[in-house]
């Protein structure tokens, strides 16, 4: 029985956790960082202020931002029991591996093409 | 009676002592996580062969001369406004799903259903911006295996141009995989919508009222989270990049 105010806690924080008010201000985020992409996919990057080799690591790093707000506030990740944040977050770094993996071996493939 | 218990024969109530999920969420939550794990690692794969075969070409076409129209009204000189246009509408949609899981949690009937609905029309705006998409570039000659003719083909790609063979090898690579990776989101995105209608149908019928939560919408609620959230990643890869 003693699992019960844990539950009721539990539920308490969820509405804590996402009010009508909470989603809007989730909403303006992701709204303003996909302004910023525009902004320099459209104006920085074409009137050379920036180069593609400083804008695409920034793509990347915004784009995980809107993940971040996305995993954590609309599926309510960030609020849920830290066994079933590891259980889904570990398993996804496994990916960066492969990312590192095939981005090295691809710059390999160039000279083999040549 | 006897009133002391042997250490063996206590009852543990600690998280990970069994009886009970230690993560404190229901079973079909769980799963429904573990399933966009796995998909997760789909579209990764996928996602990271673009990235190999696009780091490893000698020439690529440009996202901002391809994607610069706005189906039937703009031509040209328009760059991601049309995919602009379809980022925020699925951002909105997911927004319009987490309001209906917000009125769920208060077990206001009325309001689910009005926030499913616009979910739904939502990820069918999508789907007929995908469709339009689709067949601007079918009509300047991508599809799977096939690319424009080779003075219309070279237009897509800057200065300096690459040779006619360059250009019809990383031509082709780039048709398949936009294909294959939109085509692979835009159907989830209608699979999400067809579960979302049935979803809808059993709030008015009242299935989870009767159930006395509405749980069902947090579970759809995850997946078309998750399908806005590729889509984010599909943005910024294919036409930001």
């Amino acid at each position: 029985m003693s699992s019960h105010p844990a539950h009721t806690e539990d539920h308490a924080e969820e509405h804590e956790g996402m009010t009508k008010k909470r989603i809007w201000n989730v909403f303006y985020i992701l709204l303003a960082i996909t302004a910023v992409e525009f902004f320099i996919a459209l104006y920085l990057v074409p009137h050379k202020v920036m180069t593609y080799h400083v804008a695409n690591p920034i793509y990347i790093v915004l784009t995980l931002l809107k993940a971040f707000f996305i995993v954590g506030y609309f599926m309510h990740l960030k609020f849920e029991k830290a066994g079933l944040i590891f259980a889904i977050i570990v398993p996804v770094l496994f990916i960066i591996g492969l990312i590192l993996v095939l981005t090295n071996e691809s710059h390999h493939w160039i000279d083999l093409r040549l | 009676m006897s009133t002391t218990v042997s250490q063996i024969d206590e009852v543990k109530t600690t998280p990970w002592a069994g009886g009970t999920s230690p993560f404190a969420v229901e079973y079909g939550k769980i799963m429904m996580w573990f399933f966009l794990l796995s998909d997760a690692f789909t579209f990764s794969s996928l996602l990271i062969a673009y990235g190999a075969l696009r780091f490893s070409s000698a020439a690529w076409p440009a996202p901002d001369l391809i994607f610069q129209s706005v189906p039937g009204m703009i031509e040209h000189g328009a760059p991601l406004v049309f995919v602009g246009l379809m980022t925020f509408i699925l951002i909105m949609s997911s927004v319009t799903m987490v309001l209906a899981v917000e009125a769920g949690h208060r077990g206001a009937k009325k309001e689910v259903v009005w926030w499913m609905i616009g979910t739904i029309i939502g990820g069918l705006m999508f789907l007929g911006c995908q469709a339009l998409e689709w067949t601007h570039l079918h009509n300047e000659g991508f599809w799977w295996g096939s690319v424009p003719e080779m003075h219309k083909l070279l237009e897509f790609f800057k200065d300096p141009k690459p040779t006619n063979i360059v250009a019809t090898t990383y031509g082709h690579q780039f048709a398949n995989l936009f294909f294959t990776i939109t085509g692979f989101h835009g159907f989830h995105v209608f699979s999400g919508v067809v579960i979302n209608i049935i979803i809808t149908i059993n709030v008015l019928a009242g299935t989870y009222e009767r159930r006395g939560s509405y749980l069902m919408v947090e579970k759809i609620g995850l997946y078309w989270h998750f399908v806005d959230l590729v889509w984010v990643f599909v943005f910024t890869f294919f036409y930001l990049v």
